[in-house]
């Protein structure tokens, strides 16, 4: 069961990674080996290169640097085919079936040669083993049509894909979080068979956000943190702790002073109350005059859909959602969901206020260009002339004008569904300034992030896990290791 | 270990009841043409008893055949996710050339109509290489070939080819021509889109490209493959077209981009996402047939209105399958 990383054995190594996307360093010098039976844990947060790691071995990307060599063979052309041929195969986080395709002729995608008289119930023959093999008790029957299947159920019709073997051989398996649509059942069984299935002498690379399920099946755990592999070594040698602590890098920055300092919460007059759809006790999201909220957690676990639905709610009432005041949202995507790409930046920062600017049926010219010009000088963007298209602004000011929409629009309540993505740092601390001097005037806002020093400007911090309110806290309890903890938290 | 993430049905009655009800909707959606067709006949039959008859089928059904041909095009197209709207255009240049060179100087018209298979292939190619949306492409596609067929045919006119004539006038025993040669294209179109492997993946193509250029496949042949598949069933069309007219005309394919379109629909088949039918697709074409014309004419219903009464049949037909979708999900 134990194996040295390195060796004659390896049945890929990576030595020397470096992969960049634009400015964005996504892998910074990684050495990585697999040995062969054995089971590789691959932790790190958002953002720390596990998925660019796992693609580059895959083949789906090319490092800019760096060698890859594959049971003892250094790969010069590699890409996806040499690296199915060579046995290497990936189940990627994104589900990658057909959805209008059956279960059997899915196989086919993966499966050349499946092909001539009988292919399809050859297709089927394979599948269902497998399944049967890793799935004892499972209800997919081979010509079910994908899409008509639940999203557990296609997890496990695409891990058990994976295992399948026609004519390629198979010697790695790599699972980017196999187990995320998966009930514990389920997930079980599915580790259990990755055991079986190292103690043959295959190899595995399990990446999960579920540290129980890493040091539970893992051989040997692998932890990347800002496209640099953190530590590694074996299983034995790391605990929780150890594993949180090589996650989180940095010591917690001290917590900047926010606006609502003093006072008690609940002096202050209540601006929004959810309880969202999916939790199952009766924690609940309060925010109250003058706060900043945080919704922390990792990306894609409940926040953006909370802050759509209290935006909704504003409008429409929700079960669940109270909202006292009106709302304004900071689109975190702003190429497709926050600018009018063929609008002037005034014309971008005053559609937020129109009713304000109306003058009889028309909008007034003068009034919209006044309010440009005031978030101009307030919010400091960078510009000639405010009726240059919006698009001639670098993304962090492009970005600024988003928040002069919301900011001068009179709605009390702000949602910023994580507004930072890709701006420049100095942009950030002008806007963080911003946000606490307009807190302090009263606004409530409502902020996801995924960055985690970003909470340090909130009051009150939300820890989200599939859907889930999993932590509240407290300014001071707003530590790094917390968060991290919390997010990780097995038994969310 | 996440508990909550699929709840799944303990009870085993219950779980066959989802089952069953996956099953119905498959159900629901694959019989819905079958019965849009079977309702237009019925009302046939009902006005008109003595055109259900093997004399009033060959008449009613003269012109479905190169519909049903142009349906199976466009279906083609769009199993990739795309749209042709060229196909009537392209019709009628194919019938130009078919009445005109491939009569006269039969190699020269041969030739002109593979390097219009040819062509069809490389607006593929085009369109993914270049990443373009279709329906611009197929737009301006569509006026070339108009532009071409009235350059071959400035005015109507024209002959068939004799071997043309014959085959389209043979009366098979029992079972009227235009029945017979749907059956045959629907079975050719179903064993080649929906049994071989490579079909599969064409029809994959449209549901999940990401995932089939990550297992390796060329989403460019595919694409190609697809359209040469159009043009080809297009030919076929404009010949078929002009052996039932004996002569031709620049626009005498002008309504079929619609009908071909509306023909998939009707037929199950959805817009994106891969999801097609190919005996659908000729049930819908061959009920597009009957709804155009002699129903409409058995109705009696003026031919000044004819035209305006067929979008209104075809705008009910397609919301009550809209409809029943909707219900199924």
């Amino acid at each position: 069961m134990r194996t040295v990383s390195s060796g004659t054995a390896a049945v890929v190594e990576l030595s020397g990674a470096e992969k960049r996307f634009g400015a964005v360093r996504a892998l910074e010098g990684v050495d990585f080996s697999v040995a062969a039976g054995e089971c590789v844990g691959l932790v790190g947060h958002n953002g720390a290169g596990k998925s660019t790691l796992v693609q580059v071995l895959a083949g789906a990307l090319a490092p800019d640097r760096g060698r890859i060599t594959i049971a003892g063979a250094l790969q010069t052309d590699y890409a996806v085919n040499r690296a199915l041929q060579l046995g290497i195969r990936c189940v990627f986080q994104e589900l990658s079936l057909c959805p209008n395709l059956s279960v059997a002729e899915n196989m086919a995608v993966n499966h050349p040669s499946l092909r001539g008289v009988g292919w399809r119930r050859r297709a089927a023959n394979l599948i269902g083993t497998k399944l049967d093999e890793i799935f004892p008790g499972h209800d997919i029957h081979a010509f079910d049509i994908v899409q008509e299947l639940s999203i557990g159920r296609r997890q496990m019709v695409e891990v058990a894909r994976a295992f399948t073997v026609t004519h390629a051989p198979l010697a790695l398996v790599i699972l980017d979080e196999p187990t995320s649509s998966l009930d514990a059942r389920t997930a079980g069984q599915l580790l259990a068979f990755v055991r079986r299935f190292v103690e043959a002498g295959k190899s595995c690379i399990l990446i999960s956000h579920l540290l129980g399920e890493v040091l539970g099946h893992a051989d040997r755990i692998v932890v990347m943190r800002d496209g640099q592999v953190a530590a590694a070594d074996d299983v034995t040698a790391f605990d929780r702790d150890r594993l949180v602590a090589a996650m989180g890098g940095s010591a917690p920055e001290a917590p900047v002073a926010a606006s609502a300092s003093g006072a008690q919460r609940s002096d202050r007059a209540l601006r929004v109350r959810v309880h969202p759809a999916r939790q199952l006790d009766n924690a609940e999201l309060i925010a109250r005059e003058g706060e900043i909220i945080g919704l922390a957690g990792l990306a894609g676990h409940g926040q953006t859909d909370l802050l759509l639905a209290v935006f909704t709610a504003a409008e429409h009432r929700a079960a669940g959602i109270e909202v006292t005041a009106s709302v304004a949202l900071v689109a975190g995507d702003r190429q497709s969901d926050g600018i009018f790409p063929l609008s002037s930046i005034a014309q971008n920062i005053g559609i937020g206020s129109l009713a304000r600017l109306r003058s009889g049926l028309l909008i007034s010219a003068h009034r919209e260009a006044e309010l440009a010009r005031f978030w101009q000088d307030r919010i400091g963007i960078r510009t000639p002339s405010m009726d240059n298209n919006i698009l001639s602004l670098s993304g962090g000011n492009q970005q600024k004008a988003l928040f002069a929409r919301a900011l001068g629009s009179d709605a009390r309540i702000v949602l910023m569904d994580d507004p930072m993505r890709g701006v420049d740092i100095s942009t950030k601390l002008e806007v963080y300034d911003l946000l606490r001097e307009e807190a302090r005037a009263g606004r409530t806002f409502l902020w996801y992030t995924t960055e985690t020093e970003e909470l340090g400007h909130c009051d009150h911090v939300y820890v989200f896990k599939n859907g889930r309110i999993v932590a509240d806290l407290d300014r001071s309890e707003a530590t790094e290791e917390r968060l991290i903890e919390s997010s990780f938290n097995d038994a969310g | 270990m996440q508990a909550e993430a699929t709840p799944r049905i303990a009870n085993p009655v219950a779980r066959r009841r989802a089952r069953a009800g996956v099953v119905s909707a498959q159900v629901v959606r694959a019989w819905l043409p079958a019965m849009s067709f079977a309702l237009v006949l019925g009302a046939i039959a009902w006005l008109n008893p003595r055109a259900i008859s093997y004399f009033g089928f060959n008449l009613m059904l003269n012109l479905a055949v190169p519909i049903v041909l142009a349906t199976v095009a466009q279906m083609f197209v769009i199993a990739g996710n795309e749209l042709d709207l060229s196909i009537g255009p392209f019709v009628g240049f194919v019938g130009c050339v078919t009445a005109t060179w491939l009569h006269d100087a039969p190699l020269l018209g041969a030739a002109v109509l593979v390097g219009a298979i040819g062509v069809y292939a490389a607006l593929g190619a085009l369109i993914y290489l270049r990443d373009l949306p279709s329906i611009v492409v197929t737009l301006g596609m569509s006026f070339v070939w108009l532009g071409l067929a009235i350059l071959v045919l400035p005015k109507p006119g024209g002959k068939a080819p004799d071997w043309l004539l014959s085959m389209v006038e043979y009366q098979p025993p029992w079972v009227p021509l235009p029945i017979l040669a749907a059956l045959v294209i629907a079975g050719v179109a179903h064993f080649g889109l929906m049994r071989t492997s490579y079909g599969t993946i064409l029809r994959g193509s449209g549901g999940n490209p990401a995932a089939l250029a990550r297992a390796g496949w060329s989403l460019l042949k595919t694409k190609v493959v697809l359209f040469a598949l159009a043009g080809c069933f297009g030919v076929l069309s404009g010949m078929t077209l002009i052996g039932i007219t004996t002569s031709a005309d620049a626009n005498i394919g002008s309504g079929y981009t619609l009908l071909a379109i509306a023909g998939v629909i009707l037929g199950g088949g959805e817009f994106v996402g891969g999801r097609v039918s190919p005996v659908g697709a000729v049930i819908g074409a061959l009920t597009m047939a009957l709804a155009a014309s002699p129903l409409l004419t058995f109705m009696n219903i003026p031919p000044d209105w004819q035209v305006a009464a067929n979008g209104a049949i075809l705008i009910i037909v397609l919301a009550v399958r809209a409809l029943a979708i909707t219900r199924e999900r």
